[in-house]
């Protein structure tokens, strides 16, 4: 008997119920902290924040447990939390070349003020399952020798750049240029790059890796070198009216990247290298670089140059990017569609003894025609 | 908000808004989409907790609290915008910027309606954004007692009449030529001392005849 | 409240869940949708606390119209407790402690998916569609860019084509849900997916009608007493699905029926989809031709062994 979408309210009680046993899983194992979750597993919560659009670790590590480590189910309950929460006005911007720096490579330089510093990361490491993490008590405590960076000292490869005219300047906006925001205002297109951007920060890595990967190869090609990626803690500042200045609100951490880009020049414009842009929460390199990449593709216009591929097509890649959206259409096919499927059922059959009609009439008429012979 | 509340006023108290902003604000919007989807019909609005400085109307008032915030613009007719105390008022309860010119307005609010600025000052909207356009919003209306038209159009069922003043003279001409360049135009939102009536771009207007 | 709507029970929020700010957005969107009808006026979609493609469209729009005297009625398919209708319904008496209802009659607001109930609806009423795409054009033209100006030209040259090319095909046109409708002489509309049957009830509706479309971030509207037209040509003009056979529970004629297989051997039988309408007939003594069959007892609303 088929009662999956009469089921009604003791069907959903039940499912939710269930639901939670499963995710709870095997009671004799204890159960997952918040603190474990973010401390140990800090991709899935820096890309669940940045996805979510919240910066908040704990929240993110309860998403996590929550959405049985879906990451996606994960950014989607830090969303709907996100739109409940009061909005006192937008910060000021941050300052990424004044980052307490734990992570800083440049593709386009053998060294540069500042060093290259590695910092944590998986670059460089062999790919081999390692065993020693499967003990209870995995290895702990190891020193680390780490060299701390002198922050005044890092500046960014593109200022250096920019220093000798080499480097597009950055685009300059006048104080009081409203901020874009794609959660208050629908977007409509064409859309500005302060939307793209944002639409971008919000969107799903794996779309945007995708994009980022087509360009390379072959499909709207950027000439991408990974001018610097840096990963560090920078600071939050609001100006608050009453006092007349800026607060530090507190601080976040980022991963910025700047992708550096060839640009041959036109009439108004002389040769000179060109950025793409990339700011996400946490250490989400992959994500950082993929969004720096689709940002310069998506520059074409203002660049003089063609548009040939998907990854610079902006109503595309931004109608597209947010997963939020994407995984509720797609799921929604499991909604009960059985009205609409019941019209079609009626055409179809109409549709099918309509064809066999007329192959009938086709057949008696050729068997007519031959009688007639 | 707490802090406008001193720089604002001038040692003159502010008067109130909504005493239940959440249900007040849900009645009041109620009556006006009925009013709006049902061109010249008209529905009383439960004013009996404002007193709004004067010369803004406490049915005025409470539509400006249930549509208007910082995302509207609003424009005032020039007694409006002269009394201090009105916008006072409206800043305070609604947040709304008030603007000079009637073409940036998302609302205007007129309650000199005899000397009503054309029409077609306002915003019109524009062929592929037709919403983007100004809703006017007349005051100090009395409703059956002018000349009458004729309404058909989307929301009435065959034809109504509609009678309201003070307008201007040439009224009913701006307003017949604003609906025709539907899907552009203004909306038209009538408040009386309880009761109001609206007049989206869609209706078409005739002389009534007698 | 029902069961699902502790699924809400996570705090305190605002009557309706919406915020005061982001209810007056969306009651700005539906002035401008109510008196510009069947044009799509953007709005500043809120995220919801269920996914988009599940009504967060529809549930914008009900919360910013809802009162607490409103009576609310939601249905999906046409019936009040399929599983999603249930979970809407649950988030409403969560967060708005309203009245709700099962019967059309009663209910002051109606929030659907898909359908439109058989009885007609009145003056006192509105109608709340979730929409999925309000956009009639957009599988013809995927770019938002040109169908608002396809929308500002009033350029419908491709619709049309497409509806004739289904003639040329298959003798009639192809589309059976979600068929398009000429407001007020104005705006090609997508009535959202109702099945065609559906569409001559939207003209001349009594009730006002509203559309919302959540993750497309779209509200739009059919005043009442407003000229609909479902799209056709003179040579083969718009007709609407037949059924042969009346409703096997309550023997209502010329409505919508859901086939409900009973078996694997060919089993079938035809009910009524507005699951009110029926339940009302067969308690004023109508009984269709398969009331008394063991098989659609089951089907008839008697208790279910409900499973998950
Ligand atoms: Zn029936």
């Amino acid at each position: 008997m088929y009662v999956a979408v009469k089921g009604g309210e003791k069907a959903i009680r039940n499912a939710h119920k269930l639901l939670a046993k499963r995710r709870r899983g095997d009671t004799s194992v204890p159960s997952l902290t918040l603190e474990q979750i973010a401390q140990q597993l800090s991709h899935s919560v820096a890309r669940v924040m940045g996805e979510g659009s919240l910066y908040d670790e704990t929240l993110a590590a309860l998403a996590i447990k929550q959405s049985r480590g879906d990451l996606i189910e994960a950014a989607f309950l830090m969303r709907a939390y996100r739109t409940t929460l009061p909005r006192f006005g937008y910060s000021q911007p941050v300052d990424t070349a004044k980052m307490l720096v734990e992570r800083r490579v440049s593709a386009t330089y053998k060294d540069l003020p500042g060093g290259q510093v590695l910092g944590p990361t998986f670059d460089y490491s062999h790919r081999l399952l390692d065993f020693t993490l499967a003990a209870e008590e995995d290895n702990t405590g190891q020193s680390v020798e780490t060299v701390q960076a002198d922050d005044d000292a890092m500046p960014r490869v593109t200022d250096l750049l920019g220093d000798e005219g080499l480097m597009e300047p950055d685009p300059v906006t006048g104080e009081d240029t409203p901020v874009g925001d794609l959660t208050r205002e629908p977007l409509s297109f064409p859309a500005d790059r302060d939307l793209r951007l944002q639409n971008l920060a919000r969107g799903d890595e794996g779309f945007l890796l995708a994009l980022a990967y087509s360009t390379q190869r072959g499909y709207g090609r950027t000439h991408p070198f990974a001018g610097e990626i840096r990963y560090g803690e920078v600071e939050i500042e609001f100006f608050a009216e009453e006092l007349g200045f800026a607060v530090t609100l507190g601080s976040i951490k980022v991963t910025e990247c700047q992708m550096v880009n060839q640009f041959q020049g036109s009439a108004k414009a002389a040769p000179t290298f060109t950025r793409g842009y990339g700011l996400v929460f946490g250490q989400v390199e992959r994500k950082a670089m993929s969004m720096a990449m689709v940002d310069r593709s998506m520059r074409w216009q203002e660049l003089g140059e063609e548009q040939v591929a998907p990854a610079q097509d902006i109503e595309f890649v931004l109608s597209h990017s947010d997963n939020i959206q994407a995984t509720g259409f797609v799921e929604h096919l499991k909604l009960p569609h059985y009205v609409d499927f019941q019209a079609e059922l009626d055409l179809v059959r109409r549709m099918r003894d309509e064809w066999f009609e007329k192959r009938r009439q086709e057949e008696n008429g050729d068997a007519a025609q031959e009688a007639a012979e | 908000m707490e802090t406008s509340i001193r720089t604002t006023t001038k040692n003159t108290p502010l008067a109130a808004g909504f005493q239940d902003p959440v249900h007040n604000a849900q009645t009041c919007f109620r009556a006006i989409m009925d009013v709006m989807a049902r061109p010249g019909s008209r529905k009383v609005i439960d004013t009996h907790d404002l007193s709004p400085p004067a010369p803004l109307t406490p049915v005025a008032a409470a539509i400006a609290l249930t549509l208007f915030d910082y995302d509207t613009p609003v424009w005032l007719d020039r007694s409006l915008n002269s009394s201090e105390a009105v916008k006072a008022f409206l800043r305070f309860h609604t947040g709304a910027p008030i603007v000079g010119e009637a073409v940036d307005a998302s609302f205007a609010l007129v309650s000199d309606p005899e000397h009503l600025i054309p029409l077609a000052s306002f915003n019109q909207g524009s062929a592929e954004y037709p919403d983007q356009s100004t809703t006017v919003i007349l005051t100090g209306q009395e409703f059956g007692t002018a000349p009458s038209v004729t309404l058909t159009g989307p929301g009435i069922k065959d034809t109504t009449v509609f009678a309201t003043g003070p307008v201007p003279p040439v009224f009913w001409d701006q307003v017949a030529s604003n609906n025709n360049q539907f899907p552009r135009g203004i909306d038209l939102i009538f408040a009386g001392e309880t009761e109001i009536a609206a007049l989206p771009r869609s209706t078409r207007i005739s002389p009534t005849e007698v | 409240m029902n069961d699902t709507a502790e699924i809400y029970d996570q705090g305190e929020y605002n009557f309706a869940y919406l915020d005061e700010q982001t209810k007056r957005m969306i009651r700005r969107a539906i002035l401008k949708g109510i008196a510009i009808p069947g044009y799509q006026v953007p709005f500043a979609s809120r995220e919801m606390p269920m996914p988009y493609g599940w009504g967060t469209g529809g549930v914008q729009v009900t919360a910013s119209i809802l009162g607490k005297d409103d009576c609310l009625k939601m249905i999906d398919q046409g019936s009040d407790d399929t599983t999603n209708a249930v979970s809407l319904r649950g988030f409403f008496e969560k967060t708005a402690g309203i009245r709700t209802t099962y019967e059309t009659s009663e209910a002051t607001v109606i929030q659907t998916r898909h359908r439109i109930p058989e009885k007609n609806l009145t003056e006192n009423q509105v109608l709340v569609f979730q929409v999925p795409i309000p956009e009639p054009l957009r599988f013809l033209e995927p770019r938002e860019t040109e169908t608002r100006k396809m929308h500002a030209l009033e350029d419908y040259g491709l619709m049309h084509v497409k509806l004739y090319e289904d003639i040329a095909k298959n003798g009639h046109i192809a589309t059976t849900y979600a068929y398009p409708v000429k407001v007020n002489d104005r705006y090609v509309m997508d009535p959202s997916p109702t099945p065609k049957f559906d569409n001559p009830k939207i003209d001349q509706m009594e009730a006002l009608q509203l559309y919302g479309a959540g993750r497309e971030k779209r509200i739009y509207a059919i005043p009442p007493y407003t000229k609909v037209k479902s799209l056709d040509f003179e040579d083969y003009p718009f007709e609407v699905q037949k059924f042969d056979k009346p409703c096997g529970l309550c023997g209502a004629e010329n409505v919508y029926l859901d086939e409900v297989i009973l078996d694997d051997k060919g089993g079938r039988m035809f009910v009524c989809s507005d699951s009110d309408y029926c339940e009302e007939r067969r308690a004023e003594g109508h009984a269709g031709p398969m009331a008394a069959d063991p098989a659609a007892i089951q089907i008839g609303g008697a208790t279910v062994e409900e499973t998950i």
